[in-house]
């Protein structure tokens, strides 16, 4: 039987909404005994938030070197964990910082990797992870070799997060040297812009993404007040991100971002094959376009053929006063 | 300076990809294969670092022959020369295979910078930058937005969900790239010319000490079990405004509604 250990992803002692899915799966998958690891500032705090969701165990290192220093700290915390644990199967949740760390994990332990799965196959020892490809084109099934340990990157939102009715889970503290190569990359400064109650895109149920038929940065505040009301993220298709209207790093598709939400609403954009492969896979495709011959209509469930200028300001009170 | 910008060949995205169902590896001859759009952002970044401080660019390749094409072309941005790996025993290899392959060619070179696009446009696992870092034992400053290079060490930005966090290591290094670091050129005539007769060294897996029975599909840490097509997806309703704004607004929150989404 696969035994798992999930590498959580936390703010400072608040795990990720991903972290409480994968761990959810992890349980639902493997009957019970799942192991949790969280290194970093609140580590210990977040652990005893998820026996909650069924972690049995958790592997706990508080050290300061995880957020002093970029990656390495977290790839000898992760080694010791895996040694500590003996689980033979990795789950983490598939994000790009927490992917260097498992990468180099995977080197350091003569392991493999199979990212950005969204389902999970349990055949005895053997795990098999299900993902798309090519922008959601094909479905490939791929597993990690047997007699190695095992690595696989679980996208937000593949699994449902629910509670366990479990209690704190039973403590281990982690016993980690460094060596001085694990403190080479130092983190000099953080730069975070508050976008207030909004989710991070990559982990949002819900997403409202703004295109070139925005007209120009303005139109964002539009697409922000409709993502709020929603309770949704924020995302950008590549011609509004290269005109500078809205931030890289909300950029959706071939050269940005993979989202798969439940409602993916997207305003002013056409839909080229370098978008549609960062969004297709979302559940709902809600579109808003006055094109009406735009390819983004040949993957949308529902369509407003529209000027989103004259569509969105309705539709907000629309979504407003039926909230009351 | 010496800076190697290892680059990737990729299926067209716009491209129908075809998978040979007897090993489930992508048919890379199907369509016309391109230079990675990702490794574009790090061969701007190289040129600039070239053009301001002075510096060697090296492309490394690992690929079929037929890869030639995609190095000439990165060559045409006017990088110096090029390094590429061919061995029929690489087909099939998976990231943590290529990255030991790029690692192993690396071994014998001098190298103060390593710089490359954050993932490729195909497989996108963006695994292949730490891999590489972790093979050549060096510090790898990954996601970068923004690069400076001073006093032997190497800074970025490494984009976030929310902005940046800023991250400096010593040289050597690994950098990968997002598309926010630069807005890349295009080739000149000249450049394109130029590259023709840029050398290339090519190199086989003997050659670089890898044994084969390390990589390849036979050999690499992870397995394709099966491929199938999505099934395609069906347009749904299409509601026309009337422009006023209310109608379509009216449509698409009835929608909403009967769908549980709100």
């Amino acid at each position: 039987m696969a035994s798992f250990l999930v590498l959580v992803d936390h703010d400072e002692g608040s795990p990720k909404k991903v972290s409480n899915q994968i761990v959810t799966a992890a349980r639902k998958k493997c009957g019970g005994d799942v192991a949790v690891v969280l290194m970093g500032k609140g580590a210990g705090a977040g652990a005893e938030r998820l026996g909650a969701y069924g972690a049995a165990r958790a592997y706990v290192w508080e050290g300061s070197e995880v957020d002093e220093y970029a990656t390495e700290p977290a790839v000898a915390g992760l080694v010791a964990a895996i040694e500590a644990s003996s689980a033979t199967t990795v789950l983490y949740p598939a994000d790009p910082f927490l992917t260097d760390v498992v990468a180099r994990t995977a080197v350091r332990t003569g392991g493999g990797v199979v990212t950005d799965v969204v389902d999970l196959d349990l055949d005895g020892d053997e795990v098999v992870g299900t993902k798309p490809i090519f922008g959601g084109a094909m479905i490939s099934r791929c597993k990690v070799r047997a007699g190695r340990p095992a690595f696989y990157g679980v996208a937000a939102n593949a699994f449902p997060a629910e509670e366990s009715g479990g209690s704190a889970p039973e403590i281990v503290t982690l016993e980690v040297s460094l060596d001085e190569t694990a403190t080479r990359a130092r983190v000099v400064d953080v730069v975070e812009q508050s976008s207030g109650d909004r989710p991070e895109m990559t982990e949002a149920g819900i997403i409202v993404a703004g295109g070139r038929g925005l007209g120009d940065a303005e139109g964002f505040r539009l697409v922000e007040e409709l993502a709020d009301v929603l309770g949704g993220a924020v995302g950008a298709s590549r011609a509004a991100t290269d005109a500078g209207w809205y931030p890289h790093q909300h950029q959706i598709g071939q050269t940005g971002k993979t989202v798969a939400p439940q409602l993916y609403l997207g305003v002013g954009i056409s839909g080229a094959i370098q978008h549609r492969a960062g969004m297709q896979t979302a559940q709902t495709i809600v579109v808003i376009n006055k094109d009406g011959e735009a390819p983004i209509f040949s993957i949308a469930d529902f369509g407003v053929v529209g000027d989103l200028h004259k569509v969105i300001p309705p539709l907000i009170e629309e979504l407003k006063a039926r909230q009351q | 300076m010496r800076i190697i910008c290892p680059v990737k060949r990729v299926p067209d995205t716009a491209a129908d990809k075809k998978i040979d169902p007897s090993d489930n590896t992508v048919d890379r001859d199907a369509s016309d294969p391109v230079l990675n759009a990702n490794d574009e952002w790090s061969i701007e970044e190289a040129m600039r670092i070239k053009e301001r401080d002075g510096a060697e660019v090296i492309v490394l390749c690992v690929g079929p022959d037929s890869a030639k094409t995609t190095i000439r072309k990165a060559l045409s941005y006017g990088l110096d020369g090029a390094i590429q790996v061919t061995d029929d025993a690489v087909a099939g290899s998976d990231a943590k295979a290529i990255a030991r392959i790029l690692a192993a060619a690396l071994a014998d070179e001098a190298y103060d910078l390593v710089i490359m696009g954050n993932q490729s446009s195909d497989a996108r696992t963006m695994l292949v930058p730490a891999m590489l870092a972790e093979y050549l034992g060096v510090p790898a400053l990954t996601y970068a937005k923004r690069l400076e290079l001073s006093d032997g060490h190497a800074t970025v930005d490494r984009e976030t969900p929310g902005g940046h966090q800023t991250v400096t290591a010593p040289l050597p290094a690994v950098v990968s790239v997002v598309e926010a670091i630069n807005e890349p050129r295009y080739p000149s005539f000249k450049g394109i010319m130029a590259a023709k007769k840029k050398p290339l060294e090519t190199k086989d897996l003997a050659g670089i000490g890898v044994e084969a029975g390390e990589v390849g599909l036979a050999n690499s840490s992870t397995q394709v079990l099966e491929i199938t097509p999505r099934p395609p997806k069906q347009a749904g309703d299409k509601v026309a405004d009337d422009g006023s704004g209310t109608v379509g607004a009216k449509a698409l929150a009835d929608f909403l509604a009967a769908q549980k989404l709100i």
